[in-house]
């Protein structure tokens, strides 16, 4: 607790709010991408600190809540299958999908099994062999190596009744869409620290060169946020526009080479769907075509089919940052932790659970 | 309510759904002057008199912890209900429901410790009931107990008397019982020597009100943590709180597990603390007697009241910023107490 204490510091917080102070004669728009972050800006008060400097705007880095409600549903109608076993992380049960939700569909008695580690999935394959386990893996590049290693355990171990249903996400692609879409003028970013111990720095650059837009990849604790900002300030301050890293304890400019390997032997890239921010060329990952017998997109062949998101629920908008979560009318109302409407409720690192939470305005 | 047409693990959490549960269903039903007050303890007008009443049943899971087990923690819950009302607790009912092929061994471990913890604190147990169930039917052993204490002629503690000007005081470290007993459930592989703070909280209370007369509130954060009974407190009497996380006594051990498991300490149980809503002059009065105490060596004073507009409770956190305590809302720790 001594090392996290130190992240802290009353102290050295109150001098990095003062810096920042001085350099914020105008208030900023800056982006925090992941998830994590907004839940620290919350639970921390940053958010309410700075309100006068810095308009920190949510981004769309919660793996659950880009989830589109068709993958949701894809999800469900493999746990509907005769023979099937669903091993999914707990984040994903409460997801609405168009009709149901994988809770609803463990309540109708669906085996549908909750896991803490990706290798958990296996140890159920191995109990049961007679029937096909699905993993179903959500996440950004942070988890993808751990799913890819996981494939490859399986191999190793010669079970034949494991199969992975990627909905997996890349975080770069995101950010160019987002850019792209133009609807908010961002001026930094306060990027994800777990993506970058992976990916390293460079797959940021083309945000800083292209638009301009200085990046920090960040760490999770209040200090390394205040950091974090002072830093983007200071670049806005001498007109530079470059990607640093501010979470120099975890992160180095290559990433982390093992991951990526493992990424790359297992995953190519494709074009998938993100709530909010629809069709996104090349940011999800499927598994290469020598593993299609691993594949439950290609096992399973489940058509999509258009759906309608929940109306009134403007996660997709909060997704994109263009409007916050006390924005929406069925928030804290008829869209709550325990009965969600839309992702951003369900997960833990969504906007709106954080908002809710720890939320300083009233609802 | 209005959204769910089952009973979910987190209406009985302590937090928003229990709240709601109360508020909507059973208040409603059973609605009276007595009832509606929603303190710890039911106040009861006799004869000139006032008697406090409460009752509580313990599900705890697993039954035997470090620092307690279920025997103690169903006399100890009762008597600090009582307690909380400023009441001098005297006799107390067991009720017992016990699942078929429940080792005698174990109750008899269980009915020790209640005897022990009846004995230390001089509360008789006066009445009881069995009850034994098919295999399958519960788990293990579940315990009801109620009470009654007497009320000294001007103390008047209760959720709804906090005012402007009163400070808030916590008698020590939170959270403690709640990692304790998570530390020693299955599938929570962490290594702990935490103990419980399970205790009767009867003689601290009663150096407390032998010492000032304002004492305003009185609340042991059991269920939903100190974030649940500040909000109640919020509630009941129309307030806004201001509390400082700096200020808060929290454990390392329970800091560290916190981390590790994505809990947030305000929400967690403690079994043997108090917090206490005293006028701004009293406090160090009321302080001084509570450091006296073995159960209240660490007490300390985490907040104030900080209007009366708005009822909510917000915390200065440890690097400067505000930002809102709610209600805990969604699947809290089941089977805690």
């Amino acid at each position: 607790m001594e090392y996290l204490d130190k992240l802290r510091d009353r102290k050295l917080a109150d001098g990095l709010v003062k810096k920042i102070r001085t350099l914020t004669p105008k208030r900023h728009n800056f982006m925090e991408v992941c998830g994590t972050h907004t839940v620290t800006i919350l639970k921390s008060g940053i958010k309410d600190l700075l309100r006068d400097e810095i308009n920190l705007i949510s981004g769309p880095g919660c793996p659950v809540c880009v989830t589109s409600t068709q993958d949701v549903d894809k999800a469900i109608s493999i746990a509907r299958m005769d023979g099937v076993i669903l091993a999914t992380f707990g984040d994903m049960l409460k997801v609405p999908g168009s009709s149901s939700s994988l809770q609803r569909e463990k309540a109708e008695g669906r085996n549908i099994r909750v896991i803490y580690s990706s290798l958990d999935a296996l140890k159920i394959a191995r109990e049961n062999p007679k029937k096909m386990v699905v993993l179903l893996a959500i996440g950004f590049e942070t988890t993808a190596p751990t799913i890819a290693s996981t494939l490859l355990t399986a191999i190793r171990m010669g079970l034949s009744n494991f199969s992975i249903l990627s909905l997996h996400k890349l975080i770069p692609p995101a950010m160019k869409a987002l850019l792209g879409m133009g609807e908010i003028r961002l001026e930094g970013f306060i990027c994800p620290g777990h993506v970058g111990t992976i990916i390293g720095s460079t797959p940021f650059q083309f945000i800083a060169k292209d638009y301009g837009i200085p990046c920090v990849i960040t760490g999770f604790e209040p200090l390394d946020i205040l950091q974090a900002i002072f830093i983007l300030l200071t670049q806005k301050k001498e007109k530079k526009s470059q990607v640093m890293i501010q979470y120099k304890r975890a992160v180095s400019k290559e990433g982390n080479p093992v991951a990526l390997d493992l990424m790359d032997k297992v995953f190519e890239r494709c074009d998938a769907k993100w709530r909010g921010l629809r069709t996104i060329p090349e940011s999800g990952l499927r598994l290469r075509d020598k593993y299609k017998n691993f594949d439950g997109e290609y096992l399973f062949d489940i058509r999509d089919e258009e759906v309608k998101d929940p109306s009134g629920c403007i996660c997709g908008e909060i997704l994109r940052g263009i409007k916050e979560p006390i924005d929406c009318k069925l928030f804290g109302r008829s869209c709550r932790p325990y009965h969600p409407v839309g992702p951003c409720m369900v997960s833990s690192e969504g906007s709106c659970a954080a908002y809710y939470h720890y939320g300083r305005k009233e609802r | 309510m209005r959204d769910c047409s089952k009973i979910l693990i987190a209406h009985g959490g302590g937090g928003g759904l229990s709240y709601q549960l109360i508020k909507e269903l059973f208040l409603p039903a059973f609605e009276n002057p007595v009832s509606k007050k929603l303190d710890d303890a039911a106040c009861l007008p006799l004869q000139g008199k006032r008697i406090a009443f409460s009752t509580d049943s313990y599900v705890v899971k697993p039954l035997f912890f470090l620092g307690g087990d279920i025997g103690k923690l169903a006399v100890c819950g009762t008597i600090n209900d009582l307690a909380m009302m400023g009441a001098e607790p005297l006799y107390i009912s067991a009720a017992f429901i016990i699942e078929e092929g429940f080792p005698l061994d174990t109750l008899k471990r269980v009915i020790n410790s209640m005897k022990e913890i009846a004995k230390e604190t001089g509360v008789l147990i006066v009445t009881g009931d069995t009850k034994v169930v098919e295999k399958g039917s519960l788990d293990q052993i579940f315990i009801n107990t109620a009470g009654i204490g007497y009320i000294d002629g001007d103390l008047n503690i209760s959720g709804s008397n906090a005012k402007v000007g009163d400070v808030v005081i916590l008698s020590g470290t939170i959270g403690d019982h709640g990692i304790a007993v998570l530390s020693q459930r299955d599938g929570f592989k962490f290594e702990s020597r935490l103990k419980s703070d399970c205790a009767p909280l009867n003689k601290l209370v009663s150096k407390m009100v032998e010492k000032s007369k304002n004492i305003h509130v009185l609340r042991d954060p059991t269920r939903g943590g100190i974030a649940t009974t500040l909000n109640e407190i919020s509630l009941q009497s129309g307030i806004e709180i201001l509390i400082k996380e700096k200020d808060i006594p929290i454990r390392d051990e329970v800091r560290a597990a916190c981390e590790i498991l994505g809990l947030d300490p305000l929400n967690l149980p403690s079994e043997g603390k108090l917090i206490a809503f005293v006028s701004g002059e009293d406090a160090h009065l009321v302080l001084q007697a509570m450091r006296e105490d073995p159960l209240g060596k660490d007490a300390t004073i985490i907040g104030e009241v900080s209007g009366n507009t708005q009822s909510r409770v917000l915390l200065e956190t440890i690097i400067g910023g505000t930002r809102i305590v709610n209600l805990p809302e969604g699947d809290l720790l089941p089977r805690i107490c």
